[in-house]
């Protein structure tokens, strides 16, 4: 698993790469971490590019929906962009994409979240 | 050795309605209109061919299940309301006249799992043995207080069976007419225990009411090792995952995709999904399962493994 940073405008963009599986959900868990805490209004808003995930297990999700309640009890924004099918299957299955909100790419999550 | 579901649903029992036959016989006939009716083969063979959503149903008998060993001595696993049908089967299979021994191991003592007794016909007749197998000391308590007015009119002193409780302690394996047993703690309110059966080189596992905290690698791996290598896993997937860890978290219930990932860690060779969630219809049953198949055949590291679901009369045999 490896995460990398970079900004588009004002959108933080993570770059998630790997599988997010048992052995790496505590990882993916700290490497997010620092950026929740800044996704606030004042902040800036959050994108988890995932294009690079090959697999993600129940407890990586778990890592996303703590994530993604962080986020909204400090009224930040938060999204998910890029999902492989693979990847987007197990969030049909799991019903996450019911209570994350997923876009195509990063330019529609960040047209989204900093219109 | 052999499972045979009688009661599959959690919570609470349901029936179909007089809508839901109707829907199900409309869209049974969207697709009839080739078939010759006068052709008893072919009208067979259409009804087979159509979804189990449509065709059949899931039931909606509450928790209880049976092993048949080949032994003398009856497993029976959880009182739901389903085993109202399994005591209408034995005795018609062995009369008043046969007493037989019933070993019923408990998972915990919620309504849903319980509250088949007072119409499960062998306790009514003497002669007949039934055992309770139990990690809840207060397992006898529940019965008893089940049968006392006002709540049925018949009070557990007029059973006319002879009555046993074994608290058994989890971890702790005994055997049961050459059975090898084993239960294991699982989080619910009010404690629930899973039971590992083994006989014969077969494995059943029957793991209901069980919610699973996926940061807790302990938990984890101690039901990777309690499941290990069996032939059948019955599985509480009563929710999806997203419901089960937020909406729905410490409601004591798991999911689909957190059995499938357990059943592949443990090696296990058919998941039978287990308590579906009463407000589900047969139809969502059904697209679950189609859903569940699919993730396992794109979560999958070399060992396949064999998804179900559980429906009352389904007959396994391992």
């Amino acid at each position: 698993m490896d995460v990398s940073t970079d900004n588009v405008g004002a959108i933080r963009v993570l770059r998630v790469s790997g599988r997010l599986d048992h052995s790496q959900a505590k990882d993916f868990e700290a490497a997010l971490a620092p950026h929740l805490l800044t996704c606030t209004p004042q902040g800036s808003p959050l994108v988890l590019e995932f294009s690079g995930v090959v697999y993600i297990s129940s407890v990586g999700l778990r890592v996303l929906l703590l994530a993604a309640k962080q986020v909204k009890a400090q009224q930040g924004r938060i999204a998910i962009a890029a999902l492989t099918p693979i990847v987007a299957e197990v969030f049909q299955v799991s019903h996450f994409n019911l209570v994350l909100t997923v876009f195509p790419d990063v330019a529609a999550a960040a047209a989204e979240l900093y219109p | 050795m052999k499972l045979v579901c009688w009661g599959t649903r959690g919570s609470i029992p349901v029936s179909l309605t007089a809508p839901d036959v109707r829907a199900k016989i409309v869209r049974a006939l969207q697709g009839a209109g080739a078939i010759d009716l006068a052709d008893p083969t072919a009208i067979e063979a259409y009804v087979d061919a159509l979804g189990f959503d449509v065709a059949g149903t899931f039931g909606g008998h509450s928790s209880c299940l049976q092993i048949e060993t080949g032994a003398a001595e009856h497993i029976v696993l959880d009182l739901g309301t389903g085993v109202r049908a399994l005591g209408q089967q034995m005795l018609a299979r062995y009369g008043p006249q046969s007493p037989q021994t019933y070993h019923v191991f408990l998972s915990h003592l919620h309504w849903d799992h319980i509250m088949g007794l007072p119409f499960f016909t062998p306790v009514y007749i003497s002669g007949n043995r039934i055992v309770v197998h139990t990690c809840h000391p207060h397992a006898e308590f529940a019965l008893r207080r089940q049968q006392a007015e006002p709540s049925f009119p018949v009070r557990f002193d007029q059973f006319s069976a002879q009555f046993e409780f074994h608290v058994a302690t989890p971890g702790a394996a005994f055997e049961v007419d050459g059975t090898r047993v084993v239960a294991h703690a699982q989080r619910h309110a009010g404690d629930s225990y899973g039971w590992r059966f083994e006989r014969a080189g077969k494995c059943l596992v029957y793991s209901t009411d069980s919610e699973h905290r996926l940061e807790d690698e302990e938990e984890r791996a101690g039901f990777i090792a309690f499941f290990d290598q069996a032939d059948v896993v019955v599985f509480d997937a009563m929710y999806s995952l997203a419901d089960a860890i937020s909406v729905k978290a410490d409601w004591g219930h798991s999911s689909n995709i957190v059995g499938v990932e357990l059943c592949q860690a443990a090696r296990v060779k058919r998941l039978v999904m287990f308590h579906h969630e009463p407000a589900y219809s047969d139809r969502q049953i059904a697209q679950i399962l189609e859903q569940t198949r699919r993730f396992e055949q794109i979560t999958r590291d070399g060992h396949v493994l064999e998804v179900l679901s559980a429906y009352d009369g389904l007959e396994l045999s391992l």
